[in-house]
């Protein structure tokens, strides 16, 4: 059981909530409350858009603990339009071929249970391709 | 109209209510009437849709709700920090015990000034809390709620109901009529005790009476609502451009429709259950949207929905200018069931759980 690992971090999870920092103005994805660009603090409150595009991926067909019920699944690296890249899986990609540069969008879905089917269920984010209108 | 000259009936909250907005999601999975018929060859008639719409292996009430709500915020042009309510209707939710609702406040950002819960009364679970939204902000406790009505709906392997049984729904904002894009000028609910579908404490699959979910459940409890709404309010089917009712299959709503004096014109646009099957709590409200997205100012809309069990929810709505510059804030209705991957029965059962893993 690892709830507080989880709790801690839901709203970046759930929302991609992240930082902006006062002095350079760099947007900061996980937060970390001390800016990666210009060392000064960074506390402030930043919600990512949620549209990047897919810097690179690779498919998993033999999942680790916790996502074998889910394989075959695409996780990428996804270039947000602000700058940091997050990883995360790819969902709702039907027949599309996932491509290098392809338009993506955010998605909160579930990630997977904690331990089996008694355990808490674990949101996050996800990246969907770009198309079903503006939002 | 003073509160003493108001009709004792209907449900009219001291200051006026509308929807200040609305979002819709599907789910992008699609099993063909036919892939059900292929596996239980049912002795009586074809499948009563083309095709339902199936959750994905990672989606839940919780998710799809989030997606809807965040539609509904989009277009309602508020933040989310200004709801005072999230309430989310279902026969789905994820958890026995732990609300959906702060995962999906806590997801958009509403928590922590919010009350939250999770409602039940079969499909008319989202309407009821649309109901206790009129509520809030008609008695000034706050000025926004958010409803929603989602399913990702059971039926048992080999029932019926596995034709029909949907994934989708709808949120909707309810905050001042000044500001809405669909005024809610009055409610009307009725409820009687009838046991024409239930599902028991930790039975995976729903029960039904057959055909007696037919005249005493479905048509007398929309028909109630919706005749006294009517009537209360002084208006006829005449008066209104579209209806939409609940639609656990495509006759039901089609003959509820014409017993009221409304004709298919009227219904045909608020009607997904051919192509997204029944979604349940969601059904009477994605219809909802999906007429939201093509309604003009000053157009009338009545929405009745059904819950087993039993009861319905009848509204009646006036759009206002407002959702002309509002709907196009956020995906329609219509993009969401264009959006489309067909899948075969084993893959529905794999995603819809009804495989034994272990």
């Amino acid at each position: 059981m690892e709830i507080p690992r989880h709790w801690r971090i839901k709203s970046q999870r759930y929302g991609l909530v992240g930082e902006v920092c006062p002095h350079c103005e760099i947007k900061i994805f996980p937060p970390r409350d001390v800016c990666p660009n210009c060392g000064g603090e960074a506390k402030e409150e930043y919600i990512f858009s949620g549209r990047g595009e897919v810097y690179s991926f690779t498919s998993l067909y033999d999942g680790p603990a916790g996502f074998e019920e889910t394989t075959p699944y695409t996780v990428a690296l996804i270039k947000l339009e602000e700058g940091p890249v997050v990883t995360a899986q790819l969902t709702d990609l039907g027949d599309a071929s996932v491509e290098i540069g392809m338009p993506v969008e955010m998605v909160t879905r579930r990630i997977r249970s904690d331990g089996d089917e008694r355990g808490m269920l674990i949101y996050g984010y996800k990246f969907r391709p770009l198309g079903l209108g503006p939002r | 109209m003073t509160s003493s000259e108001k009709s004792s009936l209907l449900l009219i909250p001291d200051r006026p209510v509308g929807f200040i907005g609305y979002g819709a999601y599907v789910p992008r999975y699609r099993l063909p009437g036919s892939a059900v018929a292929r596996v239980w060859r049912f002795s009586e008639g074809g499948s009563p849709v083309k095709e339902k719409a199936v959750a994905g292996l990672d989606e839940d009430v919780i998710t799809m709700s989030i997606e809807a709500a965040r539609n509904a915020l989009a277009r309602a042009g508020i933040a989310a920090s200004e709801l005072r309510a999230v309430w989310i209707g279902s026969e789905s939710h994820p958890y026995a015990v732990k609300p959906s609702g702060t995962v999906v406040a806590e997801a958009l950002g509403a928590t922590t000034s919010v009350s939250t819960g999770d409602w039940q009364f079969a499909c008319k679970a989202g309407t009821e809390a649309i109901v206790a939204a009129m509520g809030l902000v008609g008695s000034g406790m706050g000025k926004y709620a958010l409803a929603i009505g989602m399913d990702t709906a059971q039926g048992r392997p080999g029932d019926q109901l596995e034709y029909t049984a949907g994934s989708g729904g709808a949120a909707y904002i309810v905050g001042p009529a000044d500001e809405a894009l669909a005024v809610i000028e009055a409610a009307y609910s009725f409820v009687t005790d009838t046991p024409d579908f239930w599902r028991r404490q930790e039975q995976k699959y729903p029960e039904h009476g057959q055909r007696f979910t037919g005249d005493p459940a479905y048509f007398k409890h929309i028909h109630s609502a919706a005749e006294t709404l009517l009537k209360e309010t002084g208006t006829s089917a005449s008066d209104y451009r579209f209806a939409v009712f609940h639609q656990p299959n495509p006759k039901f709503p089609q003959r509820a429709a014409s017993l009221l004096g409304f004709n298919d014109e009227q219904i045909k646009d608020g009607l997904l259950v051919p192509v997204i099957g029944n979604t349940y709590a969601g059904a009477a409200l994605i219809g909802l949207s999906a007429v939201l997205d093509i309604a003009q100012p000053g157009d009338r809309i009545l929405v009745t929905s059904f819950g087993s069990g039993a009861g319905s929810d009848a509204f009646a709505l006036r759009v206002t200018e407002a959702i002309l510059e509002r709907r196009g804030k956020a995906p329609s209705t219509a993009a969401y069931i264009a959006r489309r991957t067909e899948i075969d029965y084993g893959t529905y059962v794999r995603f819809r759980g009804k495989l034994a893993m272990k």
